[in-house]
């Protein structure tokens, strides 16, 4: 603790799912998966997919544990990441809120640690009904000794959308 | 030999020595499809239950009631007899939990409607809980092999 872990610039991209798949290491690298939905005047989801390793290290250092895998993952690692999920979500979430003007509520996090690709399924299938091409953003944490990749998908639903275009005055 | 890979939304057809592979089913569903007697395999991966829209191109391999009987077609082009043919199913997991009725189940539920009417009989199957699975489908004899992250492989 007390180190200083500074963000880089988000990268966005708009993508299909297989080449998403491709930039996060393969349909079958593992991953954590924290799903957000957002309900009120937004409604849609945020997924954010976290290197295991990054996970590890932040449970190692909030719980002052030493784990490198999920194998014997507990309840309280899996609260402590589902409260990463929304300490994540909310910031990403009021600073839309607030430009905009919007309510956005959100829920409680859900995780699934598995294939990436697997994990992916979720918001394809929920979005591959009117578009296969999400939203995708990717950012790069940097502490003193580690860069960190962290990604996340922001799906709004298309009504939901238009509005956040709308409330900044944009035309979509 | 080669190994084929199937996309998500995609299907292929091939004989011996070939495996046909797909990575990472969650909600989505995978249908192998074999002919025992001619030896030939067919892999779709799907990624809905029902078709709406538009059902051209390569969004009739994304839905399962139009996509098995495409693939049914596939594999009769390639000297399949429909009658030959039987079903080996894996896939339609619940990767979060949802209030709904999960899309993974869902998926599950239209794929074997699909084979009962096609009138295909499904052999094996290892389908729902909440986790991720490959697939690999060895046209040689028929065997699906699936592989998981931490809750081991099987051959069904």
């Amino acid at each position: 603790m007390g180190d200083t872990i500074m963000m880089s610039v988000p990268e966005l991209q708009i993508i299909d799912v297989n080449s998403m798949t491709t930039i996060l290491g393969g349909p079958e690298n593992e991953m954590v998966g924290i799903l957000v939905t957002m309900n009120s005047d937004v409604r849609g989801m945020l997924l954010f997919l976290l290197e295991k390793d990054f996970v590890c290290l932040l449970l190692n250092v909030l719980l002052n544990k030493s784990i490198n895998d999920f194998t014997d993952i507990s309840e309280m690692d899996m609260s402590v990441i589902m409260e990463i999920g929304n300490v994540l979500a909310g910031s990403y979430v009021s600073a839309i809120a607030t430009m905009t003007d919007l309510d956005i509520r959100l829920s409680t996090p859900q995780v699934a640690i598995d294939m990436v690709g697997a994990i992916l399924n979720y918001p394809a299938a929920y979005f591959g009904v009117m578009d296969d091409n999400l939203l995708f953003i990717e950012e790069n944490f940097l502490s003193e000794e580690n860069i960190i990749r962290s990604h996340l998908l922001i799906m709004p639903e298309p009504d939901s959308l238009s509005l956040i275009f709308e409330s900044l005055g944009m035309s979509s | 030999m080669s190994n084929l890979v199937v996309g998500i939304s995609d299907q292929k057809v091939a004989g011996p020595p070939d495996t046909l592979t797909t990575y990472a089913l969650g909600s989505c569903v995978c249908i192998c499809l074999y002919d025992n007697l001619r030896r030939i395999g067919g892999l779709a991966h799907i990624l809905l239950p029902k078709a709406f829209g538009d059902v051209s191109g390569r969004n009739v391999y994304k839905f399962a009631d139009t996509a098995i009987e495409e693939l049914v077609r596939g594999m009769i082009k390639q000297g399949s007899a429909h009658l030959h043919l039987t079903a080996k199913i894996a896939g339609g997991a619940n990767m979060f939990i949802s209030d709904e009725k999960s899309i993974g189940d869902r998926n599950v539920e239209t794929v074997m409607q699909e084979l009962q009417r096609l009138r295909i009989r499904i052999v094996a199957q290892d389908t729902g809980a909440n986790y991720g699975r490959t697939a690999i489908f060895n046209t040689q004899d028929g065997s699906l092999t699936v592989k998981t992250l931490g809750r081991g492989n099987k051959v069904i």
